[in-house]
């Protein structure tokens, strides 16, 4: 009971104040049928109890650690400096709540405005919010503002973006009368062109793209974002954002809206949350982006301030008429980010993600080579990429599991027509011997 | 009033050399070269194959980004960490908001490596353990709510009402019911509550208060038809009244077909005291960063659990978490599921988090926390009272309101003496809302505040409203301890500098 500074004497003193015999005349609104529930809920415990009995229990797992995981698909493995959990832990921060006050959230207000800068220059657009839930949500929104902003009727979307991500715009979309077609893609792993072509009429107003896509392809969207542009929708695209430290960001495909997931910078797997979205656009759709924003002011003594700003676009202010109902966001996972961009710097980031390029470039020559498995998409990549094995995925899996390895992400369920097909990913945790033993394995089975 | 004045004054001295360091940003401080160096340099850069990166993908444009040390970068943060208040620091007395004590073993277990290792694709015979915790944490939410399933997936309050939106449209159109598309809501509602049910399609029908605070049941029958979808309700509601006539609201609203949401931001009220489930809600959301202790985090990463009763079952999105003899297994096999509303399983840290104060407290410390909750508010409501205005005179539960209406007449706004606060070291109230008080001062001290603590914040009222009425400019300007003091937000907002690259071309 170590949480309740009350003692029974405060109680009953402070009952007495209030000018109440018993608690109960405190909550006599509340109608007899209602009260004192019976719950079905174990005791307390101490905290060495707790502890074991969590331990124990968290025990039953194998993490992706103690297996050699070659998984991605949306949820990356990279190194994590020390420095960023350090920083994490600080009570100042993570028991801060909302910088509504600015006066006493500088330290929050400065770290979001650094926060939304870095992801800025990464993305290559102007503006970025304070964070959203994660890549999916993120996705979903990034193509409703594209939607409401142009009053179009229609969504295209890559049939070659996370099946998760479709699934949660999909289901973002059903309230309201938008209609969503996915761009199917070529035996390359890449975008359909011709396809898109077709589909692409007036009615559309946002094409949303993912590079890398979810097969890992880094794609040329040269041609899919002037089209898009012509006829007057907006591009929405997605990806892993340390890519972009090496191939071409958003801004430079002239992305209307970029979004996705930033858990690689610097947030642990986690069992899929908390995760952090993030969430650019050009500054012409600044009044439009949802959740918050930092901004920069002059307090009345002319200091420089950090303060959330235009505001007007968010639930607190405008309710039924809010850019989105998002309130509260991911904002300690984008410290996390803000710590772990800076930790690696400049030079850093782009040492990291090159490593990423040769550990899956490495991994795919290997994999090519092994007869049983082949490589069907040959595009650019940069951390992940396709295998197409002679046998059934999951037999494979299994049999690799027992050898203490996750080979990867099998595509089967959500592309019937890959059959037999798998997502491998490696990205700079992957030391040459990682990548030695699991071709060899392959190789055996 | 002299240990109020000493206090100022230590914290006046305190606070000055926080002001008088420079806020830099991380961007000023970098120089060229700067680096820490994570990855073996000799692996990188001469084993990468120009055919790897073709030129026409290749990046162009240079990113600006810091390049410091790591004995810069950890001063850098920390120094900006103390620029903060948090409730490790500081008593927030945020209505609506449950700043309650974040236990520290929470942290542990989250931070745990058997947990932050684990991929949420991994295969389910390697993560029975993160399973069973879903599993038995939802148990428990079903126990405390009186609900009959739970999806975790919602990542926040905000979002959990998004998916009950979706919830109650797939419900009524699988009636054939496709007229319904008007969502009621309360004028002291939440801000999210009319902006979910807007972002999800549905019409918004804000209906007034009565002199009681509570939902005007002859406004509600007016505003009820078969159009109706759902009605939004939080209970009790923002001005801490419990809705009294919870059983009549859903006898009208269910006999005339509609559903009653259940928002869930002030559970912190009613543990084991009585249960959303029993009071005829439909659809709950359960904020787990307020009522079960997971941090703020700065504005996130919080989480908000969805309960629907058995006939809503089948709309909840994939997937669920189950159980076969001993094994816990995912089931995305859910045909009529509205779909998806996150990627994954949902924030996962928090709800382990959750999971563990929950574990830690047991039943009978979960009904203490909201007993206290409720002594620690009727004690400063009554502290309070008559020095400032208390709109609804009668007992509260968890929260109440004030009104500055009384300092108004010397020029001094519920505003002001928010910011007043923060010189004596109190976070400040949540004010302004809800929006049919004027003047609205909103105040929740949670159970984990000592009574010297609301001892201490009660004085600190008293004086402010002394200093209100006697010099009513010291309130006015306040903050005067803070590293800075009434920002000019007119002026952000009409010329937006958003990004480090926006403040150096304005500059130039």
């Amino acid at each position: 009971m170590s949480y309740f500074p009350l003692t029974e004497d405060d109680r009953k003193q402070m009952l007495s104040e209030i000018g109440v015999k018993s608690f109960d005349e405190l909550v006599a609104k509340v109608p007899a049928q209602l009260k004192n529930p019976v719950l079905d809920l174990p005791e307390g415990l101490s905290e060495f109890e707790l502890r074991q009995y969590l331990e124990n229990i968290l025990g039953e797992n194998q993490t992706a650690r103690e297996l050699l995981s070659f998984l991605g698909a949306g949820s990356y493995d990279h190194y994590i400096p020390s420095v960023v959990r350090h920083i994490l832990s600080r009570g100042e921060f993570y028991t801060a709540y909302t910088p509504y006050q600015p006066e006493a959230s500088q330290g929050t207000l400065q770290t979001i405005f650094e926060y939304q800068s870095m992801m800025a220059e990464i993305t290559g657009l102007d503006v970025v919010n304070a964070s959203h839930y994660d890549g999916a949500t993120a996705f979903a929104e990034g193509c409703l503002l594209a939607l409401n902003f142009n009053q179009r009727q229609k969504v295209l979307v890559a049939r070659t973006v996370h099946p998760e991500y479709r699934q949660v715009m999909k289901t973002y979309l059903s309230g309201t009368d938008f209609q969503i077609e996915e761009i199917p893609f070529t035996a390359a792993g890449t975008l359909d062109l011709e396809a898109f072509r077709k589909m692409l009429d007036m009615n559309v107003g946002c094409v949303a793209v993912g590079s890398p896509n979810f097969f890992g392809v880094v794609e040329d969207l040269d041609e899919v974002s002037d089209l898009t542009h012509k006829h007057g929708a907006l591009f929405v695209t997605t990806g892993h954002p340390l890519s972009y430290l090496v191939f071409r960001s958003p801004g430079e495909w002239k992305a209307d809206v970029a979004c996705g997931e930033a858990q690689p910078f610097g947030i642990p797997l986690n069992f899929g949350g908390p995760y952090v979205g993030y969430f650019a656009t050009t500054r012409s759709l600044v009044r439009r982006i949802p959740g918050r924003l930092a901004g920069i002011t002059k307090d009345r003594n002319g200091r420089r301030t950090f303060v959330l700003t235009l505001q007007a676009r968010e639930q607190h202010i405008r309710r039924e008429k809010a850019s989105s109902n998002i309130c509260t966001n991911q904002a300690l996972c984008a410290l996390a980010v803000c710590v772990y961009l800076s930790t690696l710097g400049r030079e850093g980031l782009k040492d990291a993600a090159l490593l990423n390029v040769d550990r899956a470039n490495t991994l795919r020559s290997r994999i090519e080579k092994l007869s049983g498995y082949q490589i069907p998409f040959s595009g650019a990549i940069f951390n992940e990429f396709v295998v197409k094995s002679k046998r059934s995925v999951s037999l494979l899996f299994e049999k690799l599991l027992k050898k203490g390895v996750l080979a990867g992400y099998s595509l089967e369920k959500d592309y019937p027509e890959l059959k037999n097909h798998f997502l491998v990913t490696a990205t700079e945790t992957k030391t040459e011997e990682d990548l030695d033993h699991f071709a060899k394995l392959l190789g055996k089975i | 009033m002299n240990v109020i004045t000493d206090l100022g004054e230590k914290k006046r001295v305190m606070e000055k050399q926080i002001a008088g360091r420079e806020s830099k940003l991380i961007f000023e401080k970098s120089r060229p070269g700067k680096r820490v160096h994570l990855t073996p340099k000799s692996k990188i850069s001469q084993s990468v194959k120009r055919e790897w990166i073709p030129s026409v993908l290749e990046r162009k444009r240079e990113a600006l980004l810091p390049e410091l040390s790591e004995p810069e970068i950890v001063r850098h943060f920390l120094n900006l960490s103390q620029k903060n208040f948090s409730v490790d620091t500081n008593f927030y007395p945020l209505g609506s908001c449950t700043m309650k004590y974040n236990p520290k073993i929470n942290e542990d277990m989250a931070a745990h490596p058997s947990f932050t290792n684990l991929h949420p694709y991994q295969p389910e015979e390697t993560v029975q353990g993160i399973l069973r915790i879903f599993y038995d944490l939802e148990q428990w939410l079903i126990a405390l709510t009186g609900m009959d399933r739970f999806s975790l997936q919602p990542a926040a309050g905000a979002q959990g009402e998004l998916l009950g939106m979706m919830i109650a449209r797939a419900f009524h159109r699988s009636n054939g019911d496709t007229k319904r598309r008007k969502v009621i809501v309360p004028d002291s509602s939440h801000g999210t509550n009319p902006a979910s049910a807007a972002l999800y399609g549905f019409e918004v029908v804000t209906i007034k208060s009565n002199e009681r605070g509570r939902v005007d049941l002859n406004e509600l029958a007016r505003a009820t038809n078969e159009e109706t979808a759902c009605l939004m309700l939080t209970n009790p509601n923002t001005l801490g009244l419990f809705e009294d006539e919870i059983i009549e609201i859903q006898k009208m609203l269910h006999q005339k077909g509609s559903l009653l949401y259940y928002d869930g931001a002030n559970m912190n009220a009613l543990l084991g005291i009585a249960r959303p489930g029993d009071m005829g809600f439909d659809i709950v959301h359960l904020n787990l960063h307020k009522t079960f202790s997971t941090p703020h985090g700065g504005g996130g990463p919080g989480a908000g659990p969805l309960g629907v009763k058995k006939r809503l079952e089948k709309f909840l999105p994939v997937p669920l978490v189950e159980k076969k003899g001993d094994k816990y297994f995912l089931n995305g096999q859910l045909p009529a599921s509205i779909g998806k509303v996150k990627s994954f399983y949902g924030n996962s840290g928090v709800l382990l988090r959750a999971y563990t104060y929950i574990r830690k407290l047991g039943i009978d410390g979960l009904c203490q926390v909201s007993r206290d909750a409720i002594i620690n508010a009727n004690y400063l409501r009554k502290k309070l009272n008559g020095t400032f205005v208390i709109p609804y005179p009668e007992f509260c539960m968890h929260e109440f309101v004030a009104s500055a209406e009384a300092q108004n007449s010397f020029g001094v706004h519920a505003s002001d003496i928010a910011k007043r606060l923060l010189d004596f070291g109190f976070y400040a109230p949540t004010v302004y809302f809800p929006l049919i008080v004027k003047e609205a001062i909103m105040i929740e001290p949670t159970e984990t505040e000592s009574r010297e603590t609301l001892d201490q914040f009660a004085k600190v009222m008293h004086e402010i409203d002394r200093e209100a009425r006697e010099c009513p400019e010291t309130v006015k300007l306040a903050p005067h301890t803070l590293p800075v003091s009434r920002p000019d937000e007119v002026a952000a907002a009409r010329n937006p500098i958003l990004t480090y690259r926006d403040l150096i071309s304005q500059k130039s």
